[in-house]
């Protein structure tokens, strides 16, 4: 089973903290922005749903 | 057999939420209680001064936190305030007078801004940014041309600001300090978020302060210590805050300054030791931090209620599970103590600030990567041990300090 992982880039100030928590699937490229895996196995669930827990923007989304 | 008594956790914003998830995912199946005075579900407070409150649309759907499965069953008590509390009893009374019976307490009430009174102490056209309410009440009175007038220059002051001014508002700030956020970015970084402000047409009145309010129904202008007068509609006042604590008084326990924990966040007992079911986490813990000093102190950074609540949250889940497994979980987890590295971030107009670490207790700075007038990092020391960092832009060279803090 995967999951589906969705960033509202409007939102998104790339702050980072996010790629503490999951680090598989966030990360800042060489320009200080956020990128981000889109599909990923259910055992990052957990850390994916303390990346949402950290992101001052509340801008991470897990996509049902 | 007996009925269960719940985890009442008092106070239903950010720290609450996270403490009732943590309690479910690490096994807590019992009841669980959460008791706001607000009326709103937890919502996000960072957005208020800034998107929020630059917005079109300020409502609670905007900046409500997803509410998982998991927690579907805790019953939360919003807009119900609570006015007491028993320890010895293990009961907390509410405003309307309901008593709530509790196993663990869990205290997460965090902060309410200061006011200052004056001797013309009008109200109308005076604002404050903590709530949901507040932003609403705010962002109704912004606009073109709208004179705002902000006491304070910390985060708070100097975001609204930045905000109102991209609204099109004339806006003053007034605050005693030299530079703004000196205090805890050190002059330079600080004269520096000046000078950006300033650029954007933000007029600054340091090291001054209102000394009473002008106008006769509604504010329309504020008076100076200088003898001064600023004309003004809109009177922000961003002067820091008070905690929610006096529904704590009268017990064995330390209220002087938020709540007094050990290291594991459980309450101090005035009389020695520690209540074992009666915890405070969010910004009202007052807690030591192994990783700088040990010292009790409280940390108003938006890490700081998440990390919290998730220790606090595993703490009672393995307190309340009867098995040698839980019992060597939770020795292990108080072992290793809550530790957290402070974090914070600040918008105000294209400066983008983000820090790790506690950059106040710094007796020494440097600037160590890029330019002030760019993106630049500094480092902070207090008596040549790192303490904290800063940087405007550059991200990636900030997060390395994430882990750079060791006991």
């Amino acid at each position: 089973m995967t999951i589906k992982i969705d960033v509202d880039m409007t939102k998104c100030q790339h702050y980072g903290q996010c790629v503490f928590e999951a680090p598989n699937i966030f990360r800042l490229n060489s320009d200080d922005k956020l990128e981000y895996t889109a599909e990923a196995d259910d055992s990052e669930l957990a850390n994916v749903e303390a990346a949402i827990d950290v992101c001052p923007m509340q801008a991470i989304f897990i996509v049902d | 057999m007996a009925v269960t008594k719940p985890v009442v956790v008092v106070g239903a914003s950010m720290a609450g939420l996270r403490v009732a998830e943590a309690l479910r995912r690490f096994g807590y199946t019992g009841p669980i209680t959460a008791i706001g005075d607000e009326p709103h579900a937890p919502y996000n407070r960072p957005p208020l001064s800034k998107e929020v409150l630059a917005g079109d649309e300020v409502s609670h759907a905007t900046v409500a936190f997803p509410q998982r499965a998991a927690t579907a069953d805790v019953g939360w008590v919003l807009g119900n305030r609570a006015e007491s509390a028993d320890l010895l009893h293990q009961t907390v009374t509410a405003a309307d007078g309901s008593v709530f019976e509790y196993s663990t307490l869990i205290a997460a009430t965090g902060l309410r801004p200061k006011r200052q009174t004056y001797p013309n102490n009008l109200m109308a056209g005076r604002h404050v940014i903590r709530t949901l309410d507040d932003a609403i009440g705010l962002r109704a009175a912004l606009g073109p041309g709208v004179r705002v007038v902000v006491l304070g220059a910390g985060f708070v002051g100097c975001e609204t600001a930045a905000t109102a001014r991209k609204l099109g508002a004339d806006v003053t700030i007034v605050a005693p300090g030299a530079v703004p956020i000196g205090r805890i970015l050190g002059s330079e970084l600080a004269s520096e978020i000046q000078r950006r402000q300033e650029a954007e047409g933000v007029q600054f009145r340091m090291k001054r302060t209102v000394t009473d309010l002008i106008g006769e129904s509604k504010i329309e202008g504020v008076l100076l210590d200088d003898g001064s007068e600023l004309p003004c509609d809109v009177f922000i006042e961003a002067i820091g805050s008070h905690c929610n604590t006096e529904w704590l008084s009268d017990n064995d326990i330390d209220i002087t300054d938020g709540v007094l924990t050990d290291s594991n966040l459980r309450a101090v007992k005035t009389s020695g030791g520690v209540w074992d079911n009666v915890f405070a986490i969010g910004d009202v813990a007052k807690f030591p931090n192994e990783l700088f000093d040990g010292l009790a102190r409280r940390v108003e950074h938006w890490n700081i209620p998440t990390e919290s609540g998730k220790h606090v949250g595993q703490l009672v889940a393995l307190q309340h599970t009867n098995t040698p497994e839980a019992a060597a979980q939770l020795s292990e987890l108080m072992s290793k103590k809550f530790q957290p590295v402070p974090s914070f971030w600040s918008d105000q107009f294209d400066t983008h600030l983000l820090a790790f670490g506690l950059l106040a207790l710094a007796d020494e700075h440097k600037l160590v990567q890029g330019e002030l007038s760019g993106d630049c990092v500094f480092e902070y020391y207090r008596s040549g041990k790192l303490v904290g960092a800063a940087g405007i832009g550059m991200r990636s060279v900030v997060q390395g300090y994430r882990n750079a803090f060791t006991a």
